[in-house]
Parts: structure tokens; sequence; C-alpha cells
């Protein structure tokens, strides 16, 4: 998978590569530094694995000071830089470049301030996602948003991305989850936004900030709400002769007004693949499987259960299986959660990530089914319903010719047919490079003018995490423009 | 008499906004006028509404998304969502009544202009956080788009959220898209009494702080407390705190009892069922308890619960002032007596101590002339802010001063 261009790296700075690390160790210590080549290695891509650039060198800064300090330098010494938290990224936002250092903030991993009577946490970027609500839980509070790399992932890349999860259909995604960041601008000005209030004064500048994919700045520090977890939980499961009774479904539950905290639907090979892997109590019998879950005490769980049973009646399903007890809630759960490992034990796969309004789910179903036959690739589908989120598996060999671009190719077509019936490129996992030259597909010229010029505003050089996100084509003029020598401090 | 422009159609809102910048030409961007009391006072020749852009474009009742055109009146919306068993899920304050302008006036272009979320903001989210996608006219005369009609959407930069809050100092929307959710099956109100601001602020954030989703936590001190409409509670004569529960029938007697156990120590609350619930919260929106008036001023601070109350007895020892505590004590509407500069000085200090930041809603247009109206903004804010704005309106011809002078 290599059709992506990136742009040739600057010889002149790989050139001053001795010097900047002396630089750059003076300001802020050697042993914040990586540069040999085998502790670079570890970070030439990200979960994006076809595609690896080496770093120029590594940078682990402890401090907001330090990245400031740094970033600085970069601003004054036109370099450039890959912000990265874990390294989960799925679009390739946090590949390098040869000629570009890495930013990495996993170092700056403390919870400041943890306050649960007005529900909120400060921490520092580098934690990941689980350790925030491991650490209110205590209290019995938890982090909302919940990627299925919360063990791995750091709230920096969640920021970045604005990451989602299963549970988003109640809790929402990052950015209603964010209250405040502090941020290091490009010519190392440390930058409070928001706060740990509920809104903001002025421009809604958080908003620009989560989901910039790195290209406005790098969050060192959060405030994030926590919110007190429900009494319990509970999925049931319900099995459909077609694709389109499950969407039915979907939509007569919530018409009923009723919102589950989750609704995943399965296809039948992700049902088949899953239930291989994880034995989840999945029925094979089936073309399509929802994952409903609702919250409460244990009464008002078996209360909704029901009314969504007797929903979901009249769509005539193959089965339905409430679960009864936390074991089998947690083998429904698992096997949904290691959707993306089990298909990976069986091939190689291509996830994508477009979002869709539910109604066409039937048809773009089909849709998908048809465009991968057509390059003769299978796939499995698997979809957050209840917000249109879907991710088709493009199932693939990677030592066989050409069959990783043809993937590549229909995780195109895929996701121009998102866009075309009324969706959007990516739901939760970012543009990157992946989707990088499909954003004219979803966007005019001027809406990424709209788009770039905010860029201009936070990084006017355009030095963070280039080559991303905007088409190089679109950007070349800003670039261009940003090309003027620094001005004075 | 200034110009009053109508577009009925984004091209020709495009098409007017490209005449005015040509010739450099200063415009005022309103709805129906409901904001026109609030804010500072912008000083331009010409008036540009959004009223005669109404209508639904798209509602798609189980997919929970409503797109409409930026002029259409709140009420409408409500009434369209209420006919199919839907509701916004950020009940948006309407501020037209307590700053002399009519209630009910108020565009959805506005709602999301402002983001005044009302009280089941501290529960589910702020209308900036419902918002979806927009379409609008920027300073350049560029139609744009940002964000679209899907629940999940992180392709590019958030550029529809970043349209809130900013009054319409960036871009005329057109056309906006949000998320919608089902009216509950029930709902309850509990009204403690007598608590002093402290122990209410500990009452209401108790309760947010256990699981059974109190969707409004307001607190009255008796002085807001006796103007309420509603007949019952004005009788009561003394302080109310107040939680909303919503949800199915069963589920809420469970919850009440739950909640109120937690609780104990408050006091017994009294209860109101679902026709009550409905009427308080809605004169509450309306902020009922804040009415018009002359002699007074009216801030809007935005802060840590646990801070509120120091906040307001810190602002009491230099002027007398009554409040209403919303979002379990994060947001403060304070009404202060009208003076020269509204009480500014004191209630910047008192907040910038505690933390929070303080909007000053209902005065005079000389005294939003001259003071601060929103927070001021420390100087990187203030250099990002500027470079926002000149990349959406270089030639600084909406609303100009709007927010802050000089932008």
């Amino acid at each position: 998978m290599t059709t992506l261009r990136l742009p040739d790296p600057d010889a002149a700075t790989i050139g001053r590569r001795a010097s900047i690390i002396e630089d750059i160790a003076r300001l802020i210590g050697r042993d914040a530094l990586i540069a040999d080549e085998d502790g670079r290695r570890a970070f030439e891509t990200d979960a994006l694995t076809a595609y690896r650039r080496l770093p120029l060198f590594v940078v682990l800064p402890r401090s907001t000071e330090d990245v400031s300090k740094v970033l600085r330098y970069c601003y004054d010494n036109s370099l450039k830089v890959i912000p990265r938290g874990a390294g989960t990224s799925l679009c390739g936002g946090a590949l390098p470049a040869e000629d570009a250092i890495v930013l990495c903030v996993s170092k700056m991993n403390r919870v400041l301030d943890i306050d649960f009577a007005n529900r909120y946490a400060r921490v520092e970027s580098g934690i990941t996602n689980l350790a925030i609500s491991a650490r209110a839980a205590a209290q019995g509070f938890f982090y909302a948003p919940d990627p299925s790399s919360q063990l791995a992932c750091t709230l920096a890349g969640n920021l970045a991305m604005n990451s989602g999860g299963a549970h988003c259909l109640k809790y929402g995604v990052t950015t209603q989850n964010v209250l405040g960041v502090r941020m290091v601008l490009i010519d190392g000005t440390i930058v409070d936004i928001g706060g740990a209030y509920l809104d903001t004064s002025g421009f809604d500048l958080l908003s620009y900030v989560v989901g910039s994919e790195g290209q406005l700045g790098v969050i060192t520090e959060a405030t994030v709400r926590i919110l007190k977890s429900a009494e319990g939980a509970r999925p049931m499961l319900i099995g459909f002769a077609t694709p389109e009774a499950a969407g039915a479904c979907v939509s007569g539950i919530i018409a009923q007004g009723i919102v589950p905290v989750a609704i995943e639907y399965m296809d039948k090979p992700a049902i088949e693949v899953c239930e291989a892997y994880a034995a989840a109590g999945y029925p094979l019998d089936v073309e399509a499987l929802l994952i409903v879950e609702v919250e409460g005490s244990d009464d008002e769980i078996g209360v909704l259960l029901n009314r969504i049973a007797a929903i979901a009646s009249a769509y005539d399903p193959k089965t339905v299986v409430i679960s009864s007890d936390s074991d089998q809630s947690a083998r429904i759960w698992a096997g949904r959660k290691a959707a993306f490992g089990a298909v990976g034990r069986i091939s190689d796969y291509y996830c994508m990530d477009g979002t869709i309004p539910l109604k066409q789910l039937p048809m773009v179903l089909a849709r998908i089914g048809e465009i991968c036959s057509g390059y003769g690739l299978k796939v499995a589908n698997i979809f957050h319903a209840g917000d249109g989120n879907l991710h088709p598996l493009i199932l693939y060999n990677a030592n066989a010719a050409d069959e990783a671009e043809k993937a590549e190719a229909a995780g195109a077509d895929i996701l121009k047919l998102c866009v075309e019936v009324g969706g959007c490129l990516t739901g939760e996992h970012g543009v990157g490079i992946e989707k990088r030259d499909l954003m004219s597909v979803q966007f005019s010229p001027v809406d990424l003018a709209v788009q770039m010029r905010i860029k201009s505003v936070f990084d006017p050089r355009w030095l963070l995490n280039p080559a991303k996100v905007f088409p190089l084509d679109a950007s070349a003029a800003y670039i261009e423009q940003a090309d003027a020598p620094p001005r004075a401090a | 008499m200034t110009d009053l422009v109508r577009p009925a159609a984004a091209w020709e809102l495009q098409t007017v906004l490209g005449k005015f910048a040509a010739q450099k030409v200063p415009v005022e961007i309103v709805g129906h006028g409901a904001l026109r009391n609030a804010g500072r006072p912008c000083n331009a020749g010409v008036v540009v509404s959004t009223a005669s852009m109404r209508g639904v474009t798209l509602y798609e009742p189980t997919e929970l998304v409503m797109s409409v055109r930026a002029g259409t009146p709140l009420f409408e919306i409500e009434a369209e969502l209420a006919s199919r068993g839907q509701m916004l899920p950020f009940e948006p304050i309407d501020i037209g009544p307590t700053t002399g302008a009519p209630a009910g006036g108020l565009s959805i272009g506005g709602v999301f202009a402002t983001n005044f979320s009302g009280s089941r903001r501290v529960a589910t989210g702020s209308a900036r956080d419902h918002l979806l996608g927009i379409q609008g006219v920027n300073g350049r005369a560029e139609l744009f788009k940002s964000g679209g009609r899907v629940m999940k959407n992180v392709t590019g930069l958030d550029v529809a959220r970043g349209m809130t809050g900013s009054w319409g100092t960036l871009a005329v929307l057109t056309e906006v898209t949000f998320k919608v959710v089902p009216l509950p099956e029930s709902m309850l109100t509990l009204v403690y009494r007598n608590l002093p601001d402290d122990l209410a602020i500990e009452a209401l954030t108790t309760a947010m702080g256990t699981p059974y989703e109190v969707s409004g936590a307001v607190h009255l001190p008796k002085g807001a407390a006796v103007r309420m409409h509603h007949a019952k509670l004005k009788a009561l004569d003394q302080s109310l705190t107040l939680l909303r529960l919503e949800n199915f029938s069963a589920s809420i007697a469970y919850r009440k009892d739950k909640l109120t156990e937690a609780l104990k120590v408050f006091g017994t609350p009294l209860e109101f069922g679902v026709d009550d619930t409905w009427s308080i919260w809605s004169e509450l929106r309306q902020l009922s308890v804040m009415p018009f008036s002359n002699s007074t001023s009216l801030w809007r601070i935005s802060t840590i619960p646990t801070k509120a109350p120091e906040i307001v007895a810190a602002i009491k020892k230099f002027m007398p002032s009554e409040a209403f505590y919303d979002w379990s004590g994060g947001l403060v509407w304070l009404e202060v007596p009208a003076a020269a500069d509204a009480g500014a000085a004191d209630v910047r200090r008192a907040v910038a101590v505690r933390g929070g930041h303080a909007t000053l809603i209902r005065a005079t247009a000389d005294v939003r002339a001259n003071v601060d109206v929103f927070e001021p903004m420390k100087p990187e804010v203030e250099r990002l802010t500027r470079g926002i704005k000149a990349a959406f309106d270089p030639l600084g011809i909406l609303n100009p001063g709007r927010q802050y002078a000089n932008i």
C-alpha cells in the first residue's frame, strides 16, 4: 500500500541532523532524545503500518516548557514536527517524515487534579485513555469516550482525532467530553484554551483544536469531564435474515423514544470470524446481528431490554438473546471488541471508517460487497448503527502482487460512496495521510480554503504534521506563502 | 434609520455580502432581532437579517437529525419536533424577555451563534455539542459548509462548532444541522427548601455525582425564588433547590427514591409531576426570575460549581445582587444594580480570583459599548482570535465590535 504521494525529504535538513540533535539536547537534555537507528525504528510508523518513514530523531519532552523550547527552535529553524501520542492512528496521522522530528508526549502522563464534586480531571496529554477512567473508578466515575485502542492510545491522540468509541451514541465523542486544553503553538507560545467550565467565552477555539490532527499545535494538558458510571449495563443480541430488517429495527427502536447506550451491527462474515475467535454465542444463521446495550439498575435494564425485544419482534428477528448475567455480557462484548484482532488472524485487512445516514445502510452494504468483489476481495462489515459509523474491513493478502493496492482502491471507492449518500469520509479515525487526497470529494475548494486559513493562523509556516489532512495540490499555495523567512522575535 | 436587507436564500445572501465587501461596508447581522439588546452594540449602517431564510430542510426522526434554515424561529422548530415526540437536547435559553425583547423571537441561527444552552446542558451537553453541520457565508462572501448530517464526523477541521459563540462575527449561518432526542416519557421535579447557597450547591453537585441522570440542577435563593411565575413555588417564599428527572415512568419512581435517599441530609423534597415540571423549567428557560428592568443589569457567569457561591458572596460585599444558579452552580445569572460600568470591575475581580468567565447580558447600550461585555482575553488567546477573525472576515465587515471593540 504505497500509492499515496509523500513529499521528498529536504536533504539540507537531513544534512544538518547532527547539529540539530546537539541544539535540542542543549535545550531539554540529551536523555529526552532518541537518535539511534534502532530506537527511531520503533517510531517509523503507526497503526497504518503499510507506510513507514524513519524520523530525523525522536524527542520525548517531560513538560510543557520542554515542548515550548523545542517548538520555538523548530519555528526558528524551519524544522518540521510530527506530534505523536502512542502511535495507534489508523490513518497515518503519526506517520513520520525523514526530515522531521517526532515529538512524542507519552512521558507526560500524570493526573494533575481530579475533582469529583465538579466532575473534571486535569491530566497531562500523554496519559492513556483507560488510565483516566482507572483513576476515576475509585469514586465510581469514568471518562466516557472509549475507542477500541483505549488501553494503549493517549488522550493527546484522542484529542487530535476527536476519537469516539462504541458508547458515544449516549455520551458523545472527545469534543463533547473535553473542557479545556493547554497547548503549545509552533512559535513556543503556551496558550490555555477553555478551562474547567461547561462553556467558553468568545470564539470556540477548542472546537478548532479538537480533531485538528496535530495541525494546529501540541496539546500538553487537558481538562476532561468525568461522569458517574451507570449502576449497570447489559446487552442483548438480535439477529436478522436481512440487513434491511436490522436497519429498520434500529430505526424502530429510536422511533419509540429509546436511545440505547450502544447499537452495534455486524454482517455475516464479521459474525463468523468473531464467533470462531471469541465464542461469544453469536447466531451463525443470520445475515445481520445487532448488539444493543442499555444502562441503569437491574430492573431498569430489564424493562428496557424487554421493550426493545418487543419492538424487534415487528421486524421478524431470527434470534433474540437478552444477556442474563455479567459473564454472558462480557462474552457478547468480547466478540465485538475482538473483531479487528479476529479478522487479523485470518487475513490482512484494511479498515475503513466512513459514516452514512442509517437508512442508506442496506444499499451501502450491497454496494460495498459489489465494490470489493469487483477487486476480487472479500469484506466484513462492522457498524456503529446508532450513529451511522461504518467499518468495512477489506480482506487482502499483503504478500500477493498488487492486492494491497486493490484494497486501497476499494477503500477509496467505499469512502466516495459514503460521501455520495450524504455521509462523510471518516467518523472517528481521522484523515491523516490515508484520506488526504479524498478530502476534495467531500469538500469544495472554498470549504478547504476556510480550513487551511485556520491552519495558517495557528501554524503560519506549515511545520506541524506536514503532508497530512489537506490535499497536497490544495495546500501548496499556503505552504509557498509560508516559506517566507521567520519573523523577528 | 438603518437599511434592512432580508435575503431569502443563501445565494442571495452571498450576493449581498459580496457587494458590501466590495465597498467595505460593515453590516450588522440579525435573525428576528431577539439578541439586539445583548452583546456589544454593533456600529453598522446596514442590517442583514436571516429572517426570510426559514424552514426545515431535512428531518429524519429515526436518525435523530434535523436541518433548518438559520432564520427559522426556535418555537417553530420545537413545535415540529414535539409533533414527532422529540425535542432539542440543549433547551436553549431565550434571553429576549430579560433584555426587553419579546419572548419567542430567537432564531435557530442565534441559538448557535450565542451557544446559550439551558438547564439540560449540565447532563446532555450544549447547543455546540449537538451541532453537526453548518452552511454559511463568510466576510469574503464565500459560501462554505462544514460538518454534515451524520452523528460522527471527524473529516477535516471542526469549523462548524467553531462558529458557535462567535455572534455572527465570522460568518452568517444560512443552514444548521443538529442532533435531536426523544421527548422523555415522564418527568419529575424535586424541590428542596430553605438551603443557603453553599449547601444548595453541595446538594446539586452531590446529585450530579449519582448515576440517576439528573437533567436539571438549579438553585434559586429566596430573592429569585419569589419571582417565579409558578404559583405554588412562589408562595413558598423561601429559597428553592430544584432537581429534574426525565425517563420512563418506572425508572423515575425508582430514581426518585434513590436520589432522595442520597440527599437525605438536605431535607425532604416536594415533588412535582409532569405538568408542573414542564411549566417550571419552561419559565426558567426564559429567565423569568431575572425579569427585564432598567434599574438592574444582568451578568452570566460560567465557573466551576463549588466556586459559584463564593463568587456571588464576594460580589455581594460590594453591591446588592440576586443570583440564579444553573448547571449545579456551573452557571450563575447575576442581577446587579444598574451602574456606569454595570459592576464590571467587582464582578470581573470576583470571577478572576476563583476561575471562570463573565458576560454582561443586560445593560443600556451605552454601558455595553463602554465596558467589556465578554471576558477580556489573554494576549495569546486574543492573537488567535484576531487571526481567526481575519481568516473569515479580513475586511471586518461582519458585526464589527459585536463581541470585542476593534474585532
